[in-house]
């Protein structure tokens, strides 16, 4: 019983770092359709340059705002140089562009940080606190509360200002959304640098449990990926509840089966949503009046 | 208060739209009328700016405005309500208004939502309601309620009638000229070519992308080629 409250643990924490990632995801794709896969690049600037910066010498507060607000201008240059060029090509190209995009920041980033591992101290401490058994270290409650923040925040963000509402009505029907006069090029934009945000944010919490390295964008984008297919794409809600849910099952699988295979299960996954639930657990907007 | 000079406008490389010329005076309903593919949802979608204009000049109160964005478009009083409702379907009612006003958000803005409710009152018991779940007809009065709440000088209403039934027909087109009655001038497609002439100052003919007749309203319905090519008669 202990090994299993251990693990869900483990599996939520971690599953809150994919969820943060969908999230992402789940902003940029319904504000364009676009698939942006330099997603956990953003996760992995927050971290390194968090690192970075504290062992310039700054404080941790300091280190990570600065960390999010550079991270948040990687977003918004990746938007203007790379997605708005390219307007009107088809989502493919798009989503190859983004793919691109990951791997020049992958090569920015090996010359501008380095190429080994990092992390940074966990924020309170590492005395476990005991709950039932098992062992809950003070980090993990870091991400879990991380998490929780900001999934309040976007979801008052989204549902109680302006700009919010322009982001949804751009994702449900950007025709119209051009009609009533939203700048829809400024809306994807602010998505950007949202997900950008947000993923950094993802990377500051996660490193002292995750540990960060120029590249460790790619697995976390593709776990991202696998979580917000989960929850069923462009649902903000699936979003978090498929990244737990790919979170809690890799660290079962790790725990009851073998740790070799644990990246394998997000790709399992994604073959399993692929098969049988095409929208996703909270996809599917089929039905529409004409 | 709008020209249109010789306006082109193309899907990749086919026009649609070959040298229209049309004008509408401040204070008009104008009717837009033509069949299906005669370039007339291009026309208005030109003018709001969401389809560019390869050629020719679009002149609003003596300004040219064809280079303009389509929310620089809405600034200066030109709003639509696009063919097919496009409502936001998952948002309420009350925030697809709110974001019709997204260019105007002044102290006006609570006055134009009780004037949008005035005038549908339908909208007002529905308005926390997901827009996608209201009916064809509602879904309609949204439409063109959301582009009233960006108080425009020029309303674009293109298809009001599409899929409706007659009697909610006549109740949009008597919401029509009311709205002309308080000032609003008003640019109508319609494929219902009778009753869009029937409340229309002037009209136009379009066929395959030209202008090729135009007249008071009634002149056109009168008209023996109208008659047999638009009113089925």
């Amino acid at each position: 019983m202990s090994e299993f409250l251990q693990l869900v643990f483990s599996g939520l924490t971690v599953g809150a770092i994919y969820a943060l990632i969908a999230l992402g995801f789940t902003l940029i794709y319904n504000a364009s359709d676009v698939i942006n896969f330099a997603q956990g690049d953003f996760v992995m600037i927050g971290g390194m340059a968090t690192v970075f910066l504290m062992s310039a010498g700054l404080a941790l507060p300091v280190a990570a705002f600065i960390a999010v607000v550079a991270s948040v201008g990687v977003g918004l240059l990746l938007h203007r140089l790379a997605i708005e060029p390219a307007r009107g090509a088809s989502p493919v190209t798009l989503i190859m562009i983004t793919i691109g995009a990951s791997i020049f920041i992958k090569g920015v980033a090996q010359i501008v940080f380095d190429k080994q591992f990092h992390s940074l101290p966990a924020f309170s401490g590492d005395t476990p606190i005991p709950v039932g058994g098992a062992t809950l270290l003070p980090q993990s409650l870091w991400v879990l509360g991380t998490t929780l923040g900001l999934v309040v925040a976007l979801y008052l963000f989204l549902e109680h200002t302006l700009s919010g509402k322009a982001l949804l009505a751009t994702a449900a029907n950007r025709l119209a959304a051009r009609l009533v006069g939203i700048n829809v090029t400024l809306i994807l934009a602010m998505a950007f640098g949202l997900s950008a945000a947000i993923g950094a944010l993802a990377g500051v919490v996660a490193t002292p449990i995750t540990l960060t390295r120029y590249d460790i964008g790619t697995l976390f984008a593709l776990k991202g990926f696998a979580a917000a297919m989960l929850g069923g794409m462009g649902n903000p809600v699936g979003a978090v509840v498929g990244g737990l849910l790919i979170g809690l099952l890799e660290t079962f699988g790790a725990g009851y089966v073998s740790s070799t295979y644990k990246d394998a299960v997000a790709f399992l996954m994604i073959l399993f949503v692929l098969f049988f639930l095409p929208r996703g657990l909270f996809g599917g907007r089929s039905v529409e009046r004409v | 208060m709008l020209t249109v000079e010789a306006i082109t406008s193309a899907y990749g490389r086919i026009n649609v739209l070959h040298e229209v010329w049309l004008e509408v005076k401040a204070g008009e309903i104008v009717a837009l009328v033509g069949s299906n593919g005669a370039g007339k949802t291009t026309l208005l979608r030109t003018l709001s700016g969401v389809q560019p204009a390869r050629s020719g000049r679009i002149v609003f109160e003596g300004e040219a405005i064809e280079r303009l964005e389509p929310h620089q478009r809405v600034v200066r009083g030109i709003s639509q309500s696009p063919e097919g409702r496009q409502v936001f379907g998952p948002l309420s009612v009350e925030d697809n208004l709110r974001l019709g006003a997204y260019r105007r958000q002044d102290a006006g803005m609570r006055a134009r939502l009780d004037h949008v409710f005035a005038l549908f009152p339908v909208l007002a018991e529905k308005r926390r309601i997901a827009a996608m779940s209201l009916s064809g007809g509602q879904q309609q009065m949204l439409a063109i309620g959301r582009a009233l709440m960006a108080a425009p000088k020029l309303l674009l209403l293109d298809e009001p009638s599409l899929g409706l039934a007659p009697l909610l027909v006549d109740q949009i087109l008597a919401a029509v000229r009311a709205l002309r009655a308080e000032g609003i001038t008003v640019l109508l497609v319609e494929q219902n070519a009778s009753a869009a002439l029937a409340i229309a100052d002037r009209g136009y003919v379009l066929e395959t992308g030209r202008v090729v007749m135009e007249g008071t309203g009634a002149a056109l319905l009168d008209d023996p080629k109208v008659r047999t090519a638009y009113l089925g008669l």
